[in-house]
């Protein structure tokens, strides 16, 4: 056994974040999604006749896109070719651990190279022609009203069979 | 990406995601969710960590796979190889840094408010 604990191991980002604002000032917490009901879909067919798609909260690379000093990621569902890796996604507006750690492999956290490999060797049927890029709105009601039908919409155009999903 | 999640898995397309933020997560309420124990922005492995990249990539089927229930949660049997102190350093409020900070949010809010007039005028 490891050493006993008198807290919970892993980080509760609901109540960092919230700490974290309230801090700078904020006096409302942010209002996280939250569902007692979960839709659940088996597999119609097995992995490897499976079709996968990947869809990432990271925008493609433009750095000419800069406003008022900061570069901003796309406000719009967007869509990218599997068959190569881009060398790089912007993600500087997005929350992560910029102290720790970096994102210039892409891998570590859109596998496309290893999901390609998934498929060179049978584990799935192959890989969709795009993976999707889904906005990090603060508003629940445009994630769930707009993009998600997009990336529905795209996924069923595609003939993806399974989604593999990757919020940084 | 959770409501995403819920809603291909409701359209019909099942869904794992794959990430760091477990009560984000799990309060959302998810099908399958696959939990990287990793700060945020590698939830496959450190940058340059191939294997591990791979490794959870099957994982991540292994569990498209075997789920027969929704908010089924998997841990991946990986930790981050420079230890945990990332856990407490991530978004801390040092005493030292919380005058920083009103003054970020001080700052931050007045630039909202002149975006918001520039935008109406």
């Amino acid at each position: 056994m490891d050493d006993p604990i008198t807290h919970r191991t892993f980080v509760s980002y609901i109540d960092r974040t919230r700490d974290f604002y309230a801090a700078q000032g904020y006096d409302e917490p942010y209002r996280w999604a939250h569902h007692s009901e979960v839709p659940f879909t088996r597999p119609a067919k097995p992995l490897a006749e499976s079709r996968l798609t990947l869809v990432t909260t990271a925008s493609a690379f433009r750095p000419r896109e800069v406003k008022e000093g900061v570069l901003r990621g796309g406000k719009e569902v967007w869509s990218g070719e599997t068959a190569v890796t881009p060398e790089r996604l912007y993600t500087d507006d997005l929350a992560w651990d910029k102290e720790t750690t970096h994102t210039d492999d892409v891998d570590s956290f859109l596998p496309l190279t290893h999901v390609r490999a998934a498929a060179s060797n049978g584990r799935i049927g192959s890989v969709a022609r795009r993976f999707h890029g889904v906005p990090t709105d603060y508003s629940q009601r445009r994630t769930v009203e707009r993009d998600a039908p997009e990336i529905l919409a795209r996924c069923r155009a595609d003939g993806v069979d399974i989604a593999l999903l990757v919020p940084l | 990406m959770s409501l995403v999640a819920r809603h291909l898995e409701a359209g019909g397309i099942p869904t794992v995601i794959v990430g760091s933020a477990r009560d984000i997560v799990e309060e959302c309420g998810v099908p399958r969710f696959l939990f990287s124990d990793f700060p945020l922005g590698n939830p496959f492995g450190a940058p340059g960590d191939g294997s591990t990249q791979r490794a959870i990539v099957d994982h991540a089927l292994d569990l498209l796979e075997s789920a027969t229930l929704p908010r089924t949660t998997v841990q991946v049997p990986f930790a981050w190889s420079g230890g945990s102190d990332w856990k407490d350093r991530y978004a801390r409020i040092d005493p030292e840094r919380a005058e920083e900070l009103r003054r970020a949010g001080e700052a931050r809010r007045a630039q909202q408010e002149r975006s918001k007039q520039r935008r109406s005028e």
